[in-house]
């Protein structure tokens, strides 16, 4: 199964949720940090590393011998990364997506793909968590053939947590589809709300079940709780603020290493997340506030 | 000669629009009819990214051979390059004063990118 962990607002507490309910779970799992313009489970988790590769996408390099300047490629790119206005092509590979359509289209075959390196995938294990992350290169914009690439790995636990960037645009997106589940993280703030819709009408979109966790919950105020009963959105879990996981995150620690009973409350997270997966249309019981 | 100008507005009254891909429109102007046509930029200024790109390929397809703007980074530079397109950027006041002042030599060409992608 693979719950991906999400939120519109960043700082809400994804990576604390994602590496916390894997150093919870009795199960194999494997922890994948989809963020990958800024990764930072690695931090909390303190894998050790085991192998690293290359991410590569392919982009279009003409050979201008056999162009023809008929302008087919530049009609065929819908992101302007090849641009012919009547004369030997423009190349912009920063705004290649790889998808190869202007090869096709070429009836000079003049362009060929040369692979442009995006990124680096890292693969390491803290104990039995399998972790996986993407390291984007600095100044890149092209995000999702990494995320792709570190979602590919997965499959070899039976479950896959995927911490995902913040917002709700196509790295999230290309972080979050195709999960069994998505865990929505916000706080209990107007900002939070705000953004936990946006989230909410993504992973709609998406068609996605999903469930909202509200970390640091007894600051801020009800909305949110409010808007949850409303739109009949299950509300998994409620994890008060505590000093002293601040503490410990400034440390670079995580919370259950240092707050072992709150193992419990990640455990039960993921039993609630679960009887929402098995029994759709069922909802949990709210989480009542602690 | 075919002049393009970035506009915030309509007509030779509208004041120049400092951005160039993500212009609000163009005021497309004949030198020999002295005749100015609005063109909607609407495509370029919502996409979510190239919009320099496109907006150089659809000032390029409208036939202008120069083009005057505030601002013209990297990527929309080369591709006006490519295509022909001489580019005069520091403009400001209305489209006409714009025209007037290129008319009148006292616009310099651009010879590079005078700002970074995105700015």
């Amino acid at each position: 199964m693979t719950v991906a962990v999400a939120s519109g607002k960043g700082g809400t507490g994804k990576t604390t949720v994602a590496v916390n309910l894997a150093l919870s779970l009795e199960e194999p799992v494997e922890l994948l940090d989809c963020d990958v313009e800024e990764p930072n489970a690695h931090l909390f988790l303190q894998p050790r590393w085991i192998s690293t590769r290359t991410v590569s996408v392919p982009v279009p390099q003409v050979d201008e011998r056999l162009c023809t300047a008929c302008g087919a490629c530049g009609s065929a790119c819908r992101f302007h990364a090849i641009v012919s206005l009547k004369t030997q092509p423009l190349v912009f590979p920063e705004l290649c997506h790889g998808c190869g359509a202007c090869v096709l289209a070429c009836p000079a075959g003049a362009i060929r793909e040369v692979p442009r390196e995006v990124g680096v995938v890292e693969r390491g294990r803290r104990g039995e968590i399998r972790f996986v992350h993407g390291r984007l290169k600095v100044g890149e914009a092209m995000s999702g053939p990494l995320i792709r690439a570190v979602r590919s790995e997965a499959g070899q636990s039976p479950i896959t947590l995927i911490d995902a960037p913040p917002g709700t645009s196509c790295p999230v997106v290309a972080a979050v589809r195709g999960s069994d589940f998505v865990l929505l993280v916000t706080e209990p703030t107007p900002f939070g709300l705000n953004d936990l819709r946006l989230a909410v009408e993504m992973v709609r979109t998406l068609g996605l079940p999903f469930g909202v966790v509200i970390n640091r919950s007894d600051i801020g105020n009800d909305a949110v709780r409010r808007y949850c009963a409303s739109e009949a959105v299950p509300l998994l879990i409620e994890i008060p603020e505590d000093r002293r996981v601040a503490e410990a995150y400034s440390r670079g620690q995580a919370a259950v290493t240092v707050l072992p009973q709150l193992r419990a409350v990640f455990r039960e997270l993921y039993d609630r997340l679960l009887s929402v997966v098995c029994s759709p249309g069922q909802r949990p019981v709210p989480a009542g506030r602690s | 000669m075919k002049i393009i100008v970035s506009a915030s507005g309509e007509g030779l009254e509208a004041q120049v629009d400092p951005r160039f891909g993500r212009a609000a429109g163009f005021v497309l102007f004949d030198t020999q009819t002295r005749e100015a046509r609005n063109i909607d930029n609407r495509q370029s200024l919502n996409a979510a990214q190239g919009a320099g790109i496109q907006a150089a390929e659809a000032v390029s397809r409208l036939g202008a051979e120069c083009l005057i703007t505030g601002h013209c980074g990297p990527k929309a530079y080369r591709t006006l390059q490519a295509a022909g397109i001489r580019v005069y950027t520091g403009a400001a006041g209305t489209v006409g004063e714009a025209i007037a002042a290129l008319e009148q030599g006292r616009l310099a060409l651009a010879e590079a990118a005078d700002v970074q992608g995105h700015w």
